[in-house]
């Protein structure tokens, strides 16, 4: 069975916003993720933003 | 991972190799306890990545106040040890943890996954090269990065908008758009960033809150917010807000001779130049991939389109052209915050659908040591109070509290720890509660808000029940606000501990409440949307009922011939259809609608009614709207009297069948906005531009001598969709851009049709005869999408769309748990957006579906039989409905007590404060609790 060989677990690439919500679907739904970030922290680009569109809510 | 970049992925789908490379972060993540001691003492200081170089920060710092690890990190190209060991070392004799490693290495990791997502996203034009907008130059010319850390109050100025050059404060911003941007000539940029007008607009508005009277204006080209609720943002900044919007690209800025004041030049809309000075000039900057992101897309192999970003199918959107490699965000197309978490969940859809046989082969719940019994057990507390470092020490007399808290009753240990939160401190919770047998836990510390999560998990370790554990907060409450008074804190923080330490005596073990889930999905909608959400649940292994309401699969898109990109619809549809009825999990329903809805998350039935007035009963666990949208029909420019005024869809089907007026018509006007941003329809309808220019470029491709007008408003080919906008002014299609309060007219000339238009570059009256005019016509909400919605308990909004629970950071979950929506249910877009959006929800059904039952919160309301009277006053005010009237037989007799769902309970405490007779309390908050809390906090 070909099928045998998949390995349940993934790995993504990012830590920003998209990165992060792909990790958190994948590990709640039976995956064991691996969240690799290039800079010393996730978050990405969203956490330097002040307030967002068209809401203004904090980004945080 | 952090600190981490992918170097290799070898192998193939299901089976991928990746070698990463873990840079040394030379501060060890187990001991840093995020104190800051370090920062302080760091002698070395360089511009902040995170406060875009408009702040500093050390060589030893962390990346921001929030981030995760709040762990510090070294910067070892500004570190001097690093640079020349034994020079300076100041971190590491400050660093009580002992958290400084300046001998960490490099580490290479070999991972073995079955998929790859990746998500790196994207950066910010740098305008520095192109020296027309003087930015590195006059510091008074800034990115929208750099304003959006200016406005934040977290940022280098904490909020206040000041002149970087003297700080000044500014009166006067402009905003240029398109920086980096639909410009092939100084940047080769030639897409549209996609999310710049948005975040220009913001930033004038939150500008303008933060310095009264504040002048700013935004120079244009496109406005171009096609997204939901967009538009009305648009209005209000325009007529609330005071922003101004000229129309001019702006080509350079001046310095005004030995000022920091700012020229630009530019056509007013009476097209004349003129010239005008500011404080600062805001660029908004477009995105774009990375070099370093490029060497990664190398790296794995997947091609990449014109734009440099991934390449994907329109009806694939997060599959790169290797199995088994997805993309996410920016990385595929610069787009915004909802569309990227929407793909973020997309992605996630495809990895499980490829991974489906794995499932749950890794992954592994936590275990923990049986539960004791303690319900008959005399309380024995133990109460650890935490220095924080220096946080709270300093301020507290903690050998004070110390003493103090053995005194209080049923205390039988107490213990000081450096940081109660530290991984070596909870191993020894865990001893001391095994030790000395205690029952019942203080923390005395910081927020529960943060921290009761990870002392729970403690308790649970120790083998108590999680909710035996009460936090005092003796730091945000106590010595950060009473900081200069060290007698008073000391005083405060004692009362918090013998008020922590009533309350958890009367503390009992709770259970968390578990709610089965039924591993079946219910999709409603056969078009693309309902289609793509169903297989890939199928795919993922669950079985799926499909509701469509007509005899046909497909919706929409059977109307539709080509994606933007090229693709060829109905082949595409008709594959999604042949897929989609050889699947043995998908049953499909033609003809059929929803008649009633009952339940709730992981527990719904749903009946459905089929053509002949047969009912059905469906028990499902999720359910997943995707009922489309409807066409507008119009009732301007002589629609309903010329044979020769068309919808875009009638004209797509006409040029299709070479109908004769269409193949032997010379003079083409399309017609843009007609139903859309006006009146009570303040929306964009986001596909009409692209489908337009898509029309256009055809009929003028066919034949080159035809004329074809475009008259717009704005031209929103947002993306790498611009391509297609250059493509036909390349090919000399004529866009005419009109304003609202002067729209085209249509006149019906028997023979011809006569178009007449204001011109705004030629400050005259256009009059154009057409041949045939093409309406490109509003997508509006169908006018069933509220009785749906009544079924189903979930919210539409103003304009009729089904209205998601959060707009950025749950676009397709409703705020009913267990329900989600995609495609143009809600709102309009695309076929490759209402892919993702369909797969984004099939990924979020399946984190419920992959489970055989939820978990909810201990904290629930509970009914005392014994004082209930069933007098009904907490029915009214829960907000969840979730408390009925049940009757029940005591000694022979009828009386009425209360039941509550605990599904639906949400442990707010509403009925426990309403209820006269003390009938319902909530867990972990019964009357004794708090009234023992009370008198704790009043016994001195």
């Amino acid at each position: 069975m070909l099928d045998n060989k998949k390995v349940g677990s993934v790995m993504i690439v990012g830590g920003g916003v998209t990165g992060m919500q792909s990790a958190l679907d994948l590990a709640d739904s039976g995956y064991y993720v691996y969240l690799v970030e290039k800079s010393g922290a996730i978050g990405g680009a969203m956490a330097q933003l002040d307030k967002t569109f068209p809401t203004n809510d904090c980004s945080m | 991972m952090t600190l981490s970049e992918v170097t290799n992925i070898a192998g193939t789908a299901g089976n991928f190799q990746v070698t990463v490379k873990e840079a040394p972060r030379y501060v060890d993540v187990d001991k840093c306890i995020a104190c800051g001691a370090c920062t302080e003492k760091c002698p070395k200081k360089v511009d902040s990545e995170y406060n875009a170089g408009t702040g500093k920060r050390k060589a030893i710092y962390v990346k921001y106040a929030q981030a995760v690890p709040l762990k510090y990190q070294i910067d070892p190209e500004a570190c001097i040890w690093l640079k020349k060991p034994g020079a300076c070392g100041f971190c590491q004799t400050v660093c009580d943890a002992g958290a400084i490693n300046f001998n960490d290495t490099e580490k290479i990791h070999e991972i073995n996954v079955g998929a790859v997502v990746l998500a790196p996203g994207f950066e910010s034009f740098d305008p520095k090269e192109a020296k027309v907008w003087g930015y590195g130059i006059q510091p008074n010319v800034i990115t929208a990065m750099q304003l959006e850390r200016y406005l934040s109050a977290s940022g280098p100025t904490e909020g206040h908008l000041v002149r970087p050059s003297d700080h000044k404060a500014v009166n006067k911003v402009a905003f240029l758009q398109c920086v980096g941007s639909r410009d092939e000539n100084l940047c080769g940029n030639g897409y549209c960033s996609s999310v710049c007008c948005m975040y220009a607009i913001k930033e004038a508005v939150i500008a303008k809150d933060h310095v009264p009277g504040l002048s700013a204006t935004i120079f244009y080209m496109d406005m171009r917010t096609h997204g939901k609720e967009f538009e009305r943002y648009l209005e209000r900044a325009k007529s609330d807000s005071g922003v101004r919007f000229v129309r001019c690209r702006v080509n350079g800025v001046e310095t005004e001779g030995n000022t920091d004041d700012l020229r630009i030049r530019y056509i007013n809309e009476q097209g004349r130049q003129v010239e005008e000075f500011f404080d600062m000039v805001v660029l908004s900057v477009g995105l774009q991939t990375p070099k370093s992101v490029l060497a990664l897309a190398e790296t794995a192999g997947i091609q990449m389109t014109a734009d440099k970003f991934a390449a994907t199918s329109d009806f694939a959107p997060v599959q790169t052209s290797r199995e088994g490699i997805f993309t996410c965000g920016a990385f595929a197309g610069p787009k915004d915050i909802p569309q990227s978490v929407v793909e973020g969940s997309a992605a996630a859809a495809a990895v499980a659908d490829l991974l489906a046989p794995a499932r749950h082969q890794l992954s592994t719940a936590a275990t923990f040591p049986t539960e004791k019994d303690i319900s008959n057990e005399e309380p024995r507390v133990g109460v650890f109070i935490c220095h924080c470092g220096s946080n709270i020490a300093s301020v507290v007399d903690v050998a004070k509290v110390e003493e103090y808290a053995a005194t209080l009753p049923y205390v039988t240990y107490v213990e000081r720890n450096l940081f109660s939160c530290s991984q070596d401190t909870q191993d020894m919770i865990v001893k001391r509660i095994q030790e000395q047998n205690l029952n019942r836990i203080v923390i005395a510390a910081c927020t529960p808000r943060t921290h009761e999560p990870l002392f729970r998990e403690t308790l649970k370790a120790a083998g108590l029940n999680e909710y035996l554990v009460e936090m005092a907060n003796i730091r945000n409450h106590n010595s950060w606000v009473h900081s200069k008074d060290p007698v008073h804190a000391t005083a405060k923080a004692k009362d918090l501990v013998r008020m922590a330490a009533a309350k958890v005596t009367y503390c009992t073990a709770l259970k968390p409440i578990s709610v089965p889930i039924t591993q079946k999905g219910l999709v409603i909608g056969g078009g693309v949307a309902g289609m793509t959400a169903a297989l890939n649940l199928a795919e993922q292994g669950f079985e799926v009922h499909l509701v469509e309401r007509t005899d046909t699969l497909g919706g929409n898109a059977l109307f539709l011939k080509h994606t933007w990109s090229g693709e060829h619809i109905p082949t595409q549809v008709k594959k999604l259809i042949e897929k989609v009825m050889a699947n043995d999990k998908v049953i499909v329903h033609k003809e059929s609608e929803i008649s009633k809805v009952e339940g709730f998350v992981g527990n719904f039935e749903t009946t459905i009614k089929g053509g002949d007035g047969s009912t059905q009963v469906i028990a499902h666990g999720i359910g997943i709207i995707a009922t489309g949208a409807g066409i507008m029909s119009p009732h301007e420019y002589c629609y309903q009297t010329s044979k020769r005024v068309v919808t875009s869809v009638e004209f797509d089907r006409l040029h299709e069948l070479k109908e004769k007026h269409v193949r032997s018509a010379k003079n083409f006007v399309f017609i843009q906005c007609v139903g859309s941003r006006e009146g009570d329809a303040m929306y964009c309808s986001k596909v009409c531009c692209t489908h337009s220019v898509q029309s256009a470029i055809e009929v003028k491709e066919e034949d080159p001598s035809r004329n074809v007008y475009i008259l717009y408003r704005d031209m929103r080919t947002y993306g790498q969709r611009e391509k297609l906008y250059r493509q036909a002014r390349q090919m000399g299609i004529i866009f005419i851009n009109y304003e609202l309060h002067g729209k085209p007219q249509v006149i019906d000339k028997g023979e011809m049709l006569e178009v007449m238009v204001h011109d705004h570059i030629l400050h005259r009256p256009l009059k154009i005869e057409a041949d045939i005019v093409i309406l490109a016509t509003a997508i509006q909400p169908r006018s069933d999408a509220k009785d749906l919605a009544n079924l189903f308990k979930v919210p539409v909004d103003g304009d009729g769309f089904f209205l998601e629970a959060h707009a950025k950071l749950r676009p397709v979950d409703f705020s009913t748990d267990g329900m989600f929506v995609a495609g143009l249910a809600h709102y309009p877009k695309p076929i490759e957006e209402s892919v993702a959006q369909a797969l984004a929800a099939a990924a979020r059904a399946a984190t419920l579906l992959s489970k055989n039952e939820v978990s909810l919160d201990a904290i629930k309301a509970s009914v005392d039989a014994e004082f209930c009277d069933g007098c009904a006053l907490c029915l009214d005010v829960c907000p969840f409905h979730a408390i009925t009237l049940v009757t029940k037989e005591v000694d022979g007799k009828v009386g009425r007590l209360i039941n509550v769902n605990k599904a639906k309970c949400k442990g707010c405490g509403l009925c426990q404060g309403t209820c006269p007779k003390r009938g319902v309390y909530v867990g972990g908050f019964t009357m004794q609790q708090i009234s023992s809390q009370i008198e704790a906090a009043l016994a001195v």
